[in-house]
């Protein structure tokens, strides 16, 4: 086919045109301001999208910890509960966690993300703000189906996780980081110990207790039996999902990528959970005789729960010791569920987040290298962070106990015994995660 | 000597274990095995079509006792794993011809 020498004109004419006016940029004249809030902009998303993989670990870490039978039920849970969390959290958590304050308390503004967000200050645009807030909730709503885990029914989780991402999660997120009181006192928690990963595990603490441990659990005389997860190599590829996807969470919360800082907070966020490897490493060896690989796992991820309050606030030293005593805390408190609370937390998500949550965000007050007591800074940040840690745990109980009891008394909160023995997976869905493999453990329970 | 198998539910395994061992069998072979009897399959729904789970999860225990064992250790099994609902499996005896420990050696009653 022959193209027309009027056509090929035509297109010389235009290139032409388009390469003496270099300044006819389609998008506008970009000012170093507007290029530096295209990066925050960028980097923010890319934050984003790094902590939506966190809901990957979080399914892979639940189902590996867990019994085959169960594996397509854990699925469907963390599926859901990021998708209602999703919805909801723009048409109400949003509002509530970042509109316009009441009180200190709540915010009031912003319903379905309609009307104005000024007073929040935002530089990059508010819809990259939205995503990135609710990959975080997601991440605290998703932490407590691992803890109720292999017993719980799904139209009751489904329920819970509306009303965590609706109400108890950005209720706690205003008082942080929406202009609430807690941050008016000064407390710091920088990516979230207490706002996100404490919240989930309070809530999971509260859920676990409440629909009881799985059946076999604890013996007639009080004893914990062990009911071991089916893949470890699950719950593996979890914990490095979950790793690669805290240098979302943690270096995202600058909201900024032209600030030196976020080197420095994905270094201090690494170490902590190098570190907290060891806390989960050491503990338990000493104390059993092998290393665990299960505890050590756990204790990367209490080391990375850990230092979240403070990646920003303290050194690349203080990183390492909140880390490994985050992984310690962790291990630690796993043996504390099972012995002294006797609350069956099947993949230690109350441990990892609610202990180990805590305990991070009241180091800031030791090792803040501004105003941390270790600095010189005295004990006023480190009684605002306690005043923070129990106000978040008192509020999350109350908030969680009681919805879980009307979840209880209306559609019910736990499968029956026939449907936990013989597993979750064929009684709620009809299908069995493996199908064609013959996925049978050693334990029977 | 006699071989007791049985096929029960999984759930009543631990239970059936303990009792055996309180009496004095300590030594058994337990397999996972799928089977079916009275118990009818499930049927269930998979992307819109239906298809049905004929075969439903058991354990097959078997202990070789001795003639004078025999019928406690039935009993036992009888006790803890009844729950009464179509589908709590059977019991086969079969006569055993000879057992031997492979590390000593030992044949007849003595390697039980």
């Amino acid at each position: 086919m022959q193209i027309s020498r009027c056509r090929i004109g035509l297109v010389l004419l235009f290139v032409s045109v388009m390469l003496f006016f270099p300044s006819v940029a389609w998008a506008g004249e970009p000012t170093a301001a507007s290029n530096a809030t295209a990066l925050d902009t960028v980097w923010t998303l890319i934050a984003a999208f790094l902590v939506f993989i966190m809901q990957a670990g979080f399914a892979m870490v639940e189902t590996g910890f867990t019994q085959a039978k169960n594996a397509a039920n854990i699925v469907m849970k963390n599926l859901i509960d990021f998708c209602s969390g999703s919805i909801i959290y723009w048409l109400v958590g949003f509002a509530i966690m970042f509109g316009v304050d009441a009180g200190g308390f709540i915010g009031t503004t912003g319903w379905g993300t309609t009307g104005t967000f000024e007073h929040l200050g935002l530089e990059i645009p508010l819809y990259a703000f939205l995503i990135f807030q609710t990959v975080f909730c997601a991440t605290a709503a998703t932490i407590v189906s691992g803890a109720m885990a292999e017993r719980t029914k799904f139209v009751a989780y489904l329920i819970y996780s509306i009303f965590i991402s609706a109400v108890i999660y950005p209720v706690v997120g205003h008082w942080a980081w929406g202009g609430g009181w807690l941050s008016q006192r000064g407390f710091i928690d920088f990516a979230g110990s207490t706002v996100v990963h404490s919240v989930g595990g309070w809530t999971a603490l509260v859920g676990a207790a409440m629909v009881g441990p799985r059946r076999g659990k604890f013996g007639p005389d009080g004893s914990v039996r062990a009911i071991p997860g089916h893949s470890i190599t699950l719950g593996a590829l979890g914990v490095f999902l979950l790793w690669f996807g805290w240098f979302g969470f943690n270096p995202g919360s600058t909201l900024s990528g032209t600030t030196p800082d976020i080197a420095r907070i994905a270094v201090t966020t690494n170490l902590a959970a190098a570190a907290g490897a060891f806390g989960g490493l050491i503990l338990p060896w000493l104390r059993f005789g092998k290393p665990d690989v299960s505890l050590t796992l756990n204790g990367t991820l209490g080391g990375l729960v850990g230092i979240t309050a403070g990646t920003a606030a303290v050194s690349p030293l203080g990183a390492v010791i909140i880390g490994f005593l985050s992984g310690c805390v962790t291990a630690l408190g796993v043996e504390f569920m099972d012995k002294v609370l006797k609350v069956d937390d099947p993949v230690g998500a109350v441990s990892v987040h609610g202990f180990s949550g805590a305990f991070g965000t009241i180091m800031v007050g030791l090792f803040a290298v501004e105003g941390g007591l270790f600095y010189g800074g005295g004990v006023s940040l480190l009684i605002t962070q306690l005043i923070g840690v129990a106000a978040v745990f008192a509020w999350t109980v109350l908030t969680a106990a009681i919805l879980f009891a009307i979840i209880k008394v209306t559609v019910g909160l736990r499968v029956s015994e026939e449907e936990e023995s013989e597993g979750l997976d064929i009684y709620e869905h009809g299908i069995q995660a493996y199908g064609d493999f013959v996925m049978r453990g050693t334990q029977v329970h | 000597m006699k071989k007791i198998e049985a096929i029960i539910r999984p759930a009543r395994l631990e239970a059936v274990k303990e009792a055996l061992g309180k009496y004095g069998i300590n030594g058994m072979t337990v397999t996972h095995v799928t089977g079916c009897g009275l118990q009818k399959g499930k049927t269930e729904v998979y992307r819109g079509s239906q298809y049905t789970i004929d075969l439903l999860p058991k354990v097959k225990v078997e202990i070789v006792v001795l003639d004078k064992d025999v019928d406690e250790a039935i009993n036992l099994i009888l006790r803890e794993a009844r729950t009464g609902s179509i589908g709590d499996g059977k019991i086969f005896v079969y006569n055993i011809e000879n057992a031997i420990r492979i590390r000593t050696g030992e044949m007849g009653e003595a390697a039980i």
